[in-house]
């Protein structure tokens, strides 16, 4: 049942599986194990930043192409609900409406982007993709009639998603259920389903395709597959998953805008947690986004300590302070694209096979 | 949309290494040898450009206004765009990270500038002298890094694009973190000294002094750039790198140190443009790298990829439409560069000067 739910690409480790077994858990009973606002903020984070490194994953990982024009699609599918619920209102046909609109945007989009630039070497691909994301992040906020600009678009979600509705009297298990719990058992609903799809394309003979393209796209086009549309179907599914997670993310937090959605800081966040979670594993996109979640919201309070004791060394202590996380961060990047380029993931699963380790 | 990466064939193509002359026929003095043949269209299209804003500008002096703004604008690109693309086509490597290389340069400057505050103030040839200062300090720092940077971070990716890609993208995270640390992540004003600010007016036209002298530097480089290349050992050295990587080495020179000088080279260069560019806007912020990034990879591709005439004049390009359009129409500006890439490329799929070994 569990081989065939996860298109029977298991983890192959025990600690692997211990380690997504409690993501799973905690992810879904995060209301009742972690109450609190921020701290179910965050798990509403990691939910959408799972799908969305997932489906970069799939395009880097799987088909070995770098592109930066991720954010765009992520950024499209929040500004579709966002746009829909504050011109057709705050219904449920709304959303659908607006999320239909965006899907269809991202595919266009990704079919041309993918058509223009796919046919060349992947260095092009990754320039195209990034002045077209400069371009599209710019052309959000100067069409500010419609998608409210720099300030962005604040809107209400329907009515059962909303902080103000309770269906139960009492509370459930020692936690009252509201709209926001509701949005929350949906954010996760959606991402479960979208990550064990994404899982199935991979594994399927296309994502076999898919990777033997990334090992040697010359020797894939000799056996008789035709790259380019490999690549751009790859590029196109891609961009729907990450269309999915933008929207998931604007339903959460009732408001988008182009530094939540849009911004380079989230393509190098997604890029950074696929390549230390593991490129080419779709299990790294889950451990990667927790670890890197948790670092982003929770490590920064740990280094002000480390700050504190270091506070008096002129050098170290600015390189310690808690804003310059980010700094470790990209070293550990590094050294992960050196040392163990299939991140976390590929070193438990080496740990696994070899004889005598756990 | 779609279009051939190959090279169109027939005169439009590379300008020519193909031989025109059949090569030694016996009993005849040796035929010349084949001078590659300039191809003038690309560069045609600056004055037409120009010529073409003129009805639309309205006046005369606004148009030189422009114009001249817009050289030295194309100018000041060209200085950062050359040394990634002379690094391009030497080495085949892209460097995403080349635009901490720009902020760290203009971040030199205003410690320097910093550090010569009474001379800002006073007469001419002291204004000079401290901004001619900032300049050497930023290119000897940003080229030192740059040498660093090779050795660390590039050296062993080499012929590995994908990775490339990655890591060149982790150094710039370090890179702006560690200028974060050192001069504080908040925009710093780095003013012009008082000879170079105001303006010269001819007749109704207002042409800054900065951007005179931008140009002039501009050009110095430009100059210096086509001299070393064509007319210096060191330069046929590079070129042939650029065509056969293996067989120079073969040859016996030791392309490892080519590499990292050209390396070196090409960050100082980005230094200097730093400083030119902090000038121009007259403050810094460690995110300028990643934003003028995008501006330097629009400008590659459209002049070919490791094509140092062909930086030039998309250098050029940008520059001036993007004046022509900050003019006309504000908002379309923001597209004009975006829109100049996509018609280039479908004139010219592979830049307005393709390099033939790539």
């Amino acid at each position: 049942m569990i081989d065939r739910l996860l298109s029977h690409d298991l983890p192959r480790s025990r600690w692997l599986a211990a380690a997504l077994t409690l993501v799973l858990l905690a992810l879904a009973l995060a209301p009742w194990l972690f109450p609190g606002a921020k701290a179910l903020g965050v798990a509403a984070k990691m939910l959408v930043f799972i799908l969305l490194v997932a489906s970069y994953d799939l395009l880097l990982g799987y088909t070995g192409i770098v592109s930066f024009a991720h954010t765009m699609f992520f950024g499209i599918g929040a500004y579709g609900v966002g746009i829909a619920a504050t011109r057709l209102g705050e219904g449920a046909g709304a959303l659908a409406l607006g999320l239909g609109g965006a899907l269809l945007l991202s595919l266009l989009l990704s079919v041309l982007i993918g058509l223009f630039s796919l046919r060349v070497k992947a260095i092009f691909f990754a320039m195209i993709t990034l002045a077209v994301a400069a371009a599209f992040q710019t052309l959000a906020s100067q069409l500010s009639d419609i998608t409210g600009g720099e300030d962005g678009l604040s809107f209400r979600n329907p009515t059962w998603l909303s902080p103000s509705f309770e269906p139960f009297d009492g509370p459930v298990a020692g936690v009252v259920i509201d709209g926001k719990l509701i949005c929350y058992g949906l954010l996760f609903v959606v991402v479960l389903l979208g990550f064990l799809a994404l899982l199935r394309i991979v594994n399927s003979p296309f994502g076999r395709v898919l990777q033997a393209i990334r090992e040697n796209d010359f020797r894939a086009e000799a056996i008789g597959f035709r790259t380019v549309t490999f690549r751009t179907l790859s590029n196109v599914l891609a961009a729907l998953f990450a269309t999915l997670a933008g929207a998931l993310l604007a339903l959460w937090l009732r408001y988008t805008g182009p530094e939540t959605t849009l911004s380079f800081e989230i393509m190098l966040d997604t890029l950074l947690i696929v390549v230390i979670g593991g490129m080419g594993t779709m299990y790294g996109a889950v451990l990667g986004s927790v670890l890197f979640l948790l670092a982003q919201n929770y490590l920064q309070d740990l280094m002000r300590l480390g700050a504190g004791a270091l506070g008096g060394v002129p050098v170290l202590g600015t390189l310690v302070s808690a804003e310059r996380w980010l700094l470790w961060l990209g070293v550990l990047f590094v050294l992960s694209v050196y040392h163990f380029p299939s991140g976390v993931v590929g070193r438990l699963r080496a740990w696994a096979v070899r004889p005598g380790r756990p | 949309m779609s279009t051939t990466p190959t090279t169109p064939s027939g005169p439009t193509g590379t300008p020519g290494i193909a031989a025109h002359t059949p090569a030694g026929m016996p009993g005849r003095a040796p035929a010349a040898i084949p001078r590659s043949r300039l191809d003038w269209r690309p560069l045609a299209l600056l004055p037409a450009l120009a010529l073409a804003a003129l009805p639309l500008t309205g006046s005369p002096s606004t148009w030189l206004t422009l114009t001249v703004a817009g050289l030295a604008m194309g100018l000041i690109i060209f200085i950062i765009a050359s040394g990634l693309t002379l690094v391009f086509g030497l080495m085949d490597v892209l460097n995403f990270g080349h635009g901490v290389f720009i902020a760290l340069g203009a971040f030199v400057a205003t410690s320097v500038m910093g550090a010569m505050g009474g001379w800002a103030g006073e007469g001419a040839a002291a204004n000079l002298l401290a901004v001619f200062c900032a300049m050497a300090a930023a290119m000897s720092v940003a080229g030192a890094v740059g040498w660093a940077f090779e050795r660390v971070v590039v050296r062993p990716v080499y012929g590995l694009h994908l990775k490339q890609i990655l890591i060149t993208m982790g150094g710039m995270i370090i890179g702006e973190e560690l200028i974060k640390a050192i001069w504080g992540p908040g925009q710093t004003p780095l003013p012009l000294p008082a000879l170079l600010r105001g303006a010269w007016v001819m007749g109704d036209a207002a042409i800054e002094r900065y951007r005179v002298l931008a140009a002039l530097i501009g050009l110095a480089v430009f100059a210096g750039l086509l001299w070393t290349l064509n007319r210096t050992k060191l330069g046929l050295l590079i070129r042939a790198g650029v065509q056969d990587r293996e067989m120079v080495e073969a040859l016996g020179y030791r392309i490892g140190r080519l590499f990292v000088g050209v390396f070196a080279a090409g960050s100082a260069l980005a230094g200097l443009g730093g400083v030119m560019w902090g000038f121009y806007q007259q403050s810094v912020t460690p995110q300028m790298g990643a934003q003028v990034n995008v501006l330097i990879f629009i400008v590659i591709i459209i002049g070919g990829l490791g094509s140092t005439l062909g930086c030039f004049t998309g250098a050029l390009l940008v520059g001036l439409l993007a004046n022509y359009c900050g003019f006309l129409a504000p908002k379309l500006a923001l597209f004009s560069n975006i829109g100049l890439m996509v018609a280039v490329l479908l004139w010219r799929p592979r830049g307005l000067y393709p390099v033939t070994s790539r």
